[in-house]
């Protein structure tokens, strides 16, 4: 048997080594007095939104960061994206320091942020594309060739004419993302790009990023308050908690570590007995809870449909929706060290991490 | 075509665009710049009463000249600066490779072309109601003109620009611009011609940015070229630009690094 010769090594595309972020807030009393105090004297605080974090990411790697609110997720896109000056700790994307915005470096790379806006308000988003044309220097003729390309991808041609502001927030945000891609950038930041649009656009949005990827080799990094955007699109995940990153690795580790579990949720036609509900319990299935005519189970992936044959019998279900586990969840079983391992500390996960 | 001129008329078509689609709005805009005919009757009665250095049809023109000035000179842009900033809508413009100032002045370019032809409007209107104010400056004075109001619509901008970007400290830098609307009006030669001005006060006052956005423009459109300095003028004018230019871009970059994308 010939032994094939390992792939050489990927370039690395982004490399973040100790970073650190800190604010300094304004500090606001209640009351009349202090309003007054605060007047004359302000008081602050500082608070620290990503702490000694490092990682690096190759070419081509579609990554998910995880966290929950305020776990400094948007923090380090902005700073990995220019935005944001660093306190300490060092950035290279792409080779470049992104503080220093060359030109150069903001020609090949991306931040979208699905609660912003580039687009033009009043205008048909056709203007967006041909201003960033522009803006970055591609020519008529490879303008029109991306736009109809990007545009066929996302289906949204036929909206290209439409002043944005009658757009569906959906298609502002596919919208967004092609103004985005003008510029075939080879790093590609994504802040919660799904947020707010219905499961048909999220569905659209994934798929899309996966054929972009596919087809450019762009490196992602995507944050994301649902499960489903990680899961279809990042093999790789990094977990941020209160500014520190406690797990960066395989996506299936993390799954099979934490037992993720989908959460199979009945709207029965009467109240049922605990019997019933104990009928549908078993191995990989367990009750998570009641209320009324509400019946909830956390399901591994694999058993969900030998559950829901289950439960047509023992509860008589009138609807039944399947959900993945809230971020949120995940990640404090994580910070509990569940699952048997030991906690998952920065330290202990650096077996996790990617050298 | 070259990347920056294509870039120019990129930014030039889409203000424009805009601004037809605020077409109401420039009607409007254009006339709220009227000040200018309040005081012209206010100081048109004071000039038949009394000894002034402008006759009662002279103070009319210069009058005129004023809201001509102030209609091509208007800025706005503290206002846009102040929003993006702390609505976090400069995010998206600072991670593309062109300088967000360049959106803000072909905005105002695009503006400027857009309500040209009610300004135009008006100043034929006016003629049409008193026509011993007409008066057509000779090609030279135009051509002089033209240069003057056009560097004094970049100092304008590049001052309040400048205080706009304060906000990166202040979350009010409008207020600051309050201020200095308050003196560009009054130094500047809106509320009264600096002829008016005792000559120690206008002395002094020659030497600050404000008569070379308004006054100095509305004399040389009033043939008035060979009775002032207008080298002196000039000089004091570049040097304002030299100076708001290096003060602008050492505010930007000291005000980029205490940028924290709030918001965006």
């Amino acid at each position: 048997m010939t032994k094939t010769p390992p792939d050489p090594p990927q370039p690395v595309a982004i490399d973040v080594r100790g970073l650190s972020r800190t604010f300094r807030v304004p500090v606001h009393g209640e009351g009349a007095g202090e309003a007054l105090r605060y007047f004359f004297a302000r008081r602050h605080k500082d608070v620290v939104a990503v702490d000694d974090v490092s990682f690096t990411i190759q070419r081509g790697e579609r990554v998910g960061f995880l966290g929950a609110n305020g776990a400094g997720k948007t923090t380090t896109l902005k700073m990995l994206s220019g935005l944001l000056l660093p306190t300490s700790g060092q950035v290279r994307v792409v080779g470049a320091d992104p503080f220093a915005k060359a030109p150069s470096f903001l020609r090949r790379i991306a931040l979208v942020m699905g609660n912003k806006q580039q687009l033009l308000w009043d205008l048909p988003a056709k203007e967006t594309f041909r201003l960033n044309g522009a803006i970055y220097d591609v020519d008529d003729a490879t303008l029109k060739e991306r736009v109809d390309e990007l545009a066929a991808m996302l289906d949204v041609a036929s909206l290209l004419d439409q002043p944005v502001r009658k757009l569906s927030l959906g298609e502002r945000m596919k919208c967004e993302l092609l103004a985005s891609l003008i510029h075939a950038p080879e790093v590609l930041f994504l802040d919660e790009p799904t947020l707010g649009l219905d499961v048909n656009a999220q569905v659209a949005v994934r798929e899309f990023l996966r054929r972009y990827n596919d087809s450019t080799g762009a490196t992602i990094l995507l944050t994301s308050h649902y499960m489903a955007d990680i899961t279809a699109l990042c093999d790789r995940v990094i977990v941020i908690h209160q500014g520190r990153l406690v797990f960066d690795g395989d996506l299936r580790a993390l799954v099979h570590r934490f037992e993720l579990k989908k959460e199979l949720r009945f709207e029965l036609a009467d109240v049922v007995t605990d019997a019933a509900v104990n009928a549908v319990v078993g191995d990989g299935v367990t009750h998570t809870g009641s209320e009324g005519r509400v019946v909830r189970f956390a399901v591994e992936p694999a058993k969900i449909s030998a559950t829901i044959v289950r439960a047509v019998t023992a509860l008589n279900p009138v609807d039944v929706s399947v959900t993945d586990p809230p971020i949120e969840d995940v990640i404090a079983r994580m910070i509990r060290g569940e699952t048997g391992a030991s906690s998952p500390s920065p330290s202990s996960s650096s077996s996790e991490q990617r050298s | 075509m070259s990347g920056a001129l294509r870039r120019a008329r990129a930014l030039f078509r889409v203000g424009y665009a805009y601004m037809t689609e605020y077409r109401a709005e420039l009607v409007l805009w254009a006339l709220a710049n009227s000040l200018s005919f309040i005081l012209m009757g206010a100081w048109y009665q004071a000039a038949g009463r009394g000894t002034f250095a402008l006759a009662p049809v002279d103070v009319v023109r210069y009058f005129l000249a004023v809201f001509v000035v102030r209609q091509l000179t208007v800025v706005w842009v503290i206002w846009e600066v102040e929003t993006q900033v702390q609505g976090g809508k400069l995010a998206p413009q600072l991670l593309q490779p062109l300088d967000p100032v360049w959106r803000h002045f072909m905005n105002h370019v695009a503006e400027r072309v857009a309500r040209l032809p009610f300004s135009a409007l008006l100043v034929a209107l006016f003629f049409a109601i008193y026509p011993r104010a007409f008066f057509v400056p000779s090609p030279s004075t135009i051509a002089l003109f033209v240069a003057l109001v056009t560097t004094a619509f970049l100092l304008r901008f590049l001052v309040q620009y400048t205080i706009a970007l304060l906000c990166f400290w202040t979350e009010r830098a409008s207020s600051l611009e309050q201020l200095n609307f308050l003196l560009y009006m009054f130094l500047g030669g809106a509320i009264a011609p600096l002829d008016f001005f005792p000559p120690a006060v206008r002395a002094v006052v020659m030497w600050t940015p404000f008569p070379s956005m308004i006054w100095l423009p509305c004399r040389v459109l009033l043939g008035d070229v060979p009775t002032i300095d207008v080298v002196r003028a000039v000089a004091v004018l570049g040097g304002w630009i030299v100076f708001f230019g290096i003060v602008n871009r050492v505010l930007w970059r000291a005000g980029l690094r205490r940028f924290s994308a709030m918001g965006a």
